[in-house]
């Protein structure tokens, strides 16, 4: 669906993205991750065609972009970092506006009215949609923004940090609504320096971190058991005593223990008279993998422990960092 | 797309706001001079302004004298710097890109746009300055007679100021005095200035345009091209800067009121719309330039 090579954005001297292949397929629910000013905005808009990149190729359903935009973004439905609309105007009139922008807008008045009123039904909007933007909350407006990408029914929806602004309830009816449309067919490639929300709703994972995309797997095999077994006991001396070299942690009554079966093992302790408390297979976090594989926390201006290719880059890789935030 | 720019431009209440005051203008200096009688000396003030009594129909011209120097380049200036910058201010422009629609043709909207809304302005002054020169100043008799017309565009000088130090031009102009137009051809005329100003504004815009495409203030595009305006206004009237004068944009601004001379005395014209028409081409052509080779960042 998404496909780029070697993708490279230079702003003078500052790399804001450097060398990504990105690779969305068809059906996924890709998050990408990475803290602020990490390149994703810039990696966002190349794909759309409003910036145009340094090097490297970018190819999006099966077509070159930039070349092609005009084809392309008629399948695209966009939410690029805030949502925006014509504030003395009504979302209604806002979305008739968009749509009509475009190439091809719905044909005839009432065929466009039932699509708006589908749309902003959608998104939550049904009783507002009269009233002029400017009174608006952000919230309403990230909703607002999100009916205008889904006016055309896209086969694609790229958004840039959707849950912006949006409540507790927003982003549960954010997730419901992502998450259904990715179900009739909609591929959804979002941005999000927020763990949670991608880990709750993506399927596949991206982590750019300083314009380098570090790290790219479906979620399930990310968090597959990692063959070892948590296991929580009051008996934890005695479990280590029994199970000596294969415990890898220990933090008061839990353990971490390196075996592949927790039926199995969860048997032999029973068989032993230990009691156990909680016993599973030992997954990671997707917090763990991404700080793992960026080294640094999000807003950490100028990460020291990020691999490099050249020494000496240090000075404008904060500039990249500090520029791009 | 057309159509959109259209309907955003008719749905501003900016657009007619501006509409009404430049209308206002001319619609206050009419009910002055009708209650006191009073109008400038022939060769002094708004050009025509000193005619109007003998006929109201000639106040379209007079009206147009009045905001042509300050009230329409600002309102065009500020429509035109406002149209992509302002776009780019609210974050709208991304999501127009995205629609998708071409830079190009969002160009030449915008282009389209701006041009209604200056013949918009235009024409509504006229209009108005027409109903109220018949009702206010009196009704329209055949055969106006034009006296005087004012400091017009041979002298290099603007309206308004004072006409000492341009006598030469003074006297060609009451030179025609005394030659009677009949309506027909007053609004022959009249139809005649109107494209001139609307295509001087075009100049204006065309500025104001390719400024709006570089900076992402619109405030900064509009005072942009008025600044530009008054340097040229400057230069105009220095006798040093006199090599350059011929290609300035406000050299020939006044040169409409030459549709008003027997015979309509050409040459001015003619230099105006050209040398506006390489004002809008050169201009545009920077606009579409930057604009659709530019990172759209906002």
């Amino acid at each position: 669906m998404i496909i780029t090579k070697a993708l490279t954005k230079r702003y003078g001297a500052v790399e804001a993205v450097r060398a990504v292949d990105l690779d969305v397929r068809e059906g996924d629910r890709y998050g990408l991750l990475g803290p602020n000013g990490s390149g994703k905005t810039t990696l966002v808009r190349m794909l759309l065609g409003l910036v145009y990149a340094t090097s490297g190729e970018i190819e999006v359903m099966g077509r070159r972009m930039p070349r092609h935009a005009h084809e392309v973004l008629q399948q695209i439905g966009a939410l690029i970092e805030q949502p925006a609309a014509y504030p003395h105007m009504s979302a209604r009139a806002n979305l008739a506006l968009f749509d009509a922008a475009g190439p091809h807008g719905l044909a005839g008045r009432r065929s466009r009215r039932q699509r708006i009123d589908e749309v902003l039904e959608q998104v939550g909007l049904a009783g507002v949609g009269r009233r002029p933007v400017k009174a608006y909350s952000l919230g309403m407006r990230q909703r607002l923004g999100l009916a205008a990408a889904l006016i055309r029914k896209p086969r694609l929806l790229i958004l840039d940090e959707p849950g912006n602004g949006l409540d507790p309830r927003g982003i549960a009816d954010l997730r419901e609504l992502i998450i259904g449309l990715n179900e009739t067919g909609v591929t959804v490639f979002l941005s999000s320096h927020l763990l949670a929300e991608v880990e709750q709703l993506c399927t596949r994972v991206g982590v750019l971190d300083s314009g380098r995309l570090v790290l790219q797997e479906d979620l399930a095999a990310l968090c597959a058991p990692t063959g070892r077994i948590l296991l929580d006991t009051p008996d934890a001396d005695r479990v280590c005593a029994m199970l000596d070299g294969q415990v890898e942690q220990r933090d008061g009554q839990r353990l971490l223990i390196r075996h592949a079966d927790p039926v199995e093992l969860n048997s032999r302790l029973v068989g032993a008279g230990l009691r156990v408390q909680a016993i599973g297979p030992h997954r990671r976090t997707l917090e763990e993998i991404v700080l793992s594989v960026t080294g640094t926390g999000s807003d950490h201006i100028g990460g020291t422990s990020e691999p490099r290719e050249r020494g000496g880059n240090t000075a404008s890789e904060r500039e990249t960092q500090r520029d791009r935030g | 797309m057309i159509g959109v720019e259209l309907v955003k431009l008719v749905r501003r209440p900016r657009t007619w706001i501006s509409l009404t005051l430049t209308c206002a203008l001319p619609f206050v200096v009419a009910i002055f001079i009708a209650v006191t009688h009073l109008t400038p000396p022939p060769g002094q003030g708004s050009a025509f302004l000193s005619a109007v009594l003998q006929s109201g129909a000639l106040y379209p011209a007079a009206a147009l004298a009045m905001v042509l120097p300050v009230f329409l380049p600002i309102a065009t200036a500020v429509v035109a710097g406002d149209s992509i910058a302002g776009e780019a201010t609210t974050g709208t422009l991304r999501y127009l890109l995205v629609r998708p629609v071409g830079r190009t043709r969002l160009l030449v909207a915008k282009l389209i746009s701006i041009t209604s809304y200056v013949l918009l302005v235009v024409v509504a002054v006229t209009v108005t300055a027409y109903a109220t020169g018949v009702l206010l100043l009196g009704p329209s008799r055949a055969g106006v007679v034009v006296h005087s017309v004012g400091p017009g565009s041979v002298p290099s000088s603007s309206v308004g100021a004072p006409t000492a130090g341009v006598s030469p031009g003074a006297g060609a102009v009451t030179s025609l005095s005394g030659t009677p137009l009949s309506l027909l051809q007053l609004a022959e005329r009249t139809v005649g200035a109107i494209a001139f100003i609307a295509v001087s504004m075009l100049g204006v815009a065309a500025i104001a345009l390719f400024l709006s495409t570089i900076t992402s203030s619109a405030l900064g595009a509009a005072l942009g091209a008025l600044a530009a305006l008054v340097a040229s206004e400057i230069l105009v009237t220095l006798n040093a800067a006199a090599v350059i004068q011929p290609y300035l944009p406000t050299r020939y601004w006044l040169a409409w009121i030459d549709f008003f001379r027997e015979p309509i005395f050409w040459r001015n014209i003619d230099r105006g719309f050209a040398i506006q028409a390489v004002y809008v081409v050169v201009f545009l052509g920077a606009a579409w330039a930057n604009f659709a080779t530019k990172d759209v960042t906002a």
